[in-house]
């Protein structure tokens, strides 16, 4: 349709009724999506509130009657209290986080600004490091750790992480120092810095969304993990909160499900809580570091 | 204070590829240098090396007679003014214009003493605790001029300072520089690409050209006498009009005409004419050549008209004042002659 000026006028304006009505749709589809992915983590939260004799007998995520039996149970059923687990998770997790924080951000910036002979090669290897599976290394791995008398320390478990170990982070950090502004360290050269004191000075306060981004995921792999404990840690007072779930249930013995899944749900919430802290440092990271010129 | 600084067979080679050929300079105390040049004429990659940011592969860099190659950037008591400004986007312009004094580990006394100095120079003290961010083009620049002024260097290092700014900024902060170089007297390296900067604040204007120098001199030596087409092209705006002619005796044949240049030419020449050397009134100098307007503009205080001449040679030529000059007619073209440039066929000034 042309007007008097012959441009063409587009009369497709949608009526305020469907509009409301594909709206509502929309709502409805993501909602039932919703539900359906947050159905198994309601269902856990629910039978960890059970009596235990109708944990298995109801699909509802509201139970009958509430109680805080499996907790208390949980808690303090097993040989080792369950506090003693969340100790020996803490102290692994955060000494990672610190460990690969620290050195992976060191050998991003030796690979981002610094030169040296066989940068290429070595950073080739970082990268080689990122598509061997876990399980190629292991062996090798407990065979070193053995030989150290390592084994039943948190020390296998803790130390690689001192010392750059993990070529993700390492890449992840590269490519982010990479984006800041080569003049920056220019500029920290001419005020008299040296390579450390540019990175310490300069690059570090500049890379809080990507130390974040590294420190959330390294507490949260090394908080799940199962199978590293399983491998190096086997006395009981050493393990992990994963490898204390594990002691629930038994394939010869009686299993507490009441116990596990109240566990289960505790053992989320250090890492709700880690994730909503570095979450908030990753979005001011990003808000503050603004390079614009 | 000031500083002198000397080039002696300067290279500079990236792998097989040689950038810089050799440059000879001498920069004499308390003179404003300017280097200027297309693009990749390494004009930059000169004042890195003078800087410290950059190795330099042969040649010898002297400051005040002594050595420089090998001394690290922080020791050579140069400041540099980036053209990012490369202020730390994470520092308050106080801690800015300190963590250099910091660095030097300066007791905080003087730190804040100098900082002060610097910003009631740069007339920023208002601005002591805002970030980076918070400031705008011109307020960025002056705190990048600032955290050079309080190491109190006895070189100050500018790299295209003024490109990121609005064009009534630029002229502003030019001002501003060329003032700061009157009150503190340092010897001063500016590199631009912007030849009006380069004429307007230089004592001394270096032009380069694929890594070698074409001229060296005073601005107003550059734009009267330059030493080859290059620089003829590239100093003086707009650009000087180059037209093919020939030399026979005293005289050249160009655009259909002869005009007596009184000097003895020979074969292919260039004739170099400034568009506002050209008249258009009739008895002021010779005939150059009966040129087609193409177009005008009328700029207020000049009027610039684009022409041709009879063998299809492009012409500009800059009036004084507003003229009415309709377009497609013909006019006729005058030249003092003193003020013709002549170049041979390799370029070179005649």
């Amino acid at each position: 349709m042309s007007d008097a000026t012959g441009l063409t006028v587009v009369t497709g304006a949608v009526s305020p009724t469907r509009k409301r009505l594909t709206s509502i749709l929309i709502h409805v589809a993501l909602l039932s999506a919703s539900v359906l992915m947050l159905y198994p983590l309601l269902w856990l939260l629910a039978a960890s509130f059970r009596p235990e004799n109708e944990i298995f007998t109801s699909a509802s995520i509201i139970p009958s009657s509430w109680s805080i039996d499996s907790y208390i149970r949980g808690w303090n059923g097993l040989r080792t209290g369950f506090g003693t687990f969340y100790l020996n998770s803490f102290i692994i997790s955060g000494l990672s986080v610190i460990g690969n924080v620290m050195a992976c951000s060191m050998a991003a910036y030796a690979f981002a600004r610094l030169e040296f002979k066989g940068k290429n090669f070595w950073f080739a290897m970082m990268l080689m490091t990122l598509m061997l599976p876990y399980q190629v290394t292991l062996i090798p791995q407990y065979v070193l750790f053995r030989q150290l008398g390592w084994v039943n320390t948190f020390l296998p478990l803790v130390v690689p992480k001192f010392l750059a170990a993990d070529g993700f982070f390492i890449f992840l950090m590269v490519q982010f120092f990479r984006g800041l502004p080569k003049e920056l360290d220019e500029a920290a050269q001419m005020d008299g810095c040296s390579p450390w004191r540019i990175y310490w000075k300069i690059i570090l306060p500049l890379s809080t969304p990507v130390l974040a981004t590294a420190a959330i995921f390294t507490f949260i792999w090394t908080w799940d993990d199962f199978f590293g404990p399983l491998i190096y840690l086997s006395e009981m007072k050493s393990y992990t909160v994963m490898l204390g779930l594990r002691t629930f249930t038994d394939s010869t013995g009686e299993s507490d499900f009441g116990g596990l899944f109240a566990m289960s749900v505790l053992s989320l919430v250090p890492i709700f809580l880690f994730f909503l802290f570095f979450q908030r440092m990753l979005i001011e990271g990003i808000a503050t570091t603004g390079m614009k010129r | 204070m000031a500083t002198n600084i000397e080039l002696r067979k300067i290279v500079k080679s990236y792998g097989d590829v040689k950038v810089v050929h050799g440059i000879d300079l001498t920069i004499n105390p308390g003179e404003f240098t300017v280097f200027v040049g297309p693009s990749g004429c390494g004009k930059s990659t000169l004042l890195r090396m003078i800087a410290g940011l950059e190795p330099i592969t042969g040649g010898e860099l002297l400051i005040d007679g002594e050595r420089m190659n090998e001394v690290p950037a922080a020791r050579r008591g140069i400041a540099m003014v980036f053209q990012s400004y490369a202020l730390y986007p994470h520092m308050n312009v106080y801690q800015n214009l300190a963590f250099g004094l910091e660095t030097a580990k300066m007791p905080k006394a003087e730190i804040a003493q100098r900082v002060a100095k610097a910003a009631a120079i740069l007339k920023i003290e208002p601005l002591l605790q805002r970030k980076p961010k918070q400031l705008s083009g011109g307020q960025r620049q002056r705190v990048a001029i600032g955290r050079a002024i309080v190491r109190e260097p006895r070189i100050f290092l500018f790299d295209e300072p003024l490109s990121n700014l609005d064009a009534e900024l630029r002229v502003q902060m030019r001002v501003e520089i060329a003032k700061l170089h009157n009150d503190l007297g340092n010897t001063m390296i500016y590199v631009t690409h912007d030849q009006v900067e380069a004429m307007t604040m230089a004592d001394k204007i270096v032009v380069l050209r694929a890594g070698v120098i074409e001229q060296v001199g005073a601005p107003l030596e550059l734009y009267n006498s330059p030493r080859n087409l290059f620089v003829a092209g590239f100093i003086g705006s707009p650009k000087m009009n180059f037209l093919a002619a020939t030399g026979s005796g005293n005289a050249v044949n160009v655009a259909g005409g002869t005009i007596d240049v009184g000097r003895p030419t020979t074969g292919t020449v260039t004739l170099g004419v400034r568009p506002e050397h050209i008249t258009l009134a009739e008895g002021s100098g010779v005939k150059l050549a009966d040129v087609r307007v193409d177009l005008v503009e009328s700029l207020g205080g000049q009027t610039v008209i684009y022409a041709t001449t009879a063998d299809n040679q492009p012409i500009n030529i800059v009036l004084e004042g507003q003229r009415d000059v309709a377009l497609g007619t013909m006019v006729s073209a005058h030249i003092d002659p003193a003020r013709l440039h002549l170049f041979n066929a390799e370029g070179n000034i005649v």
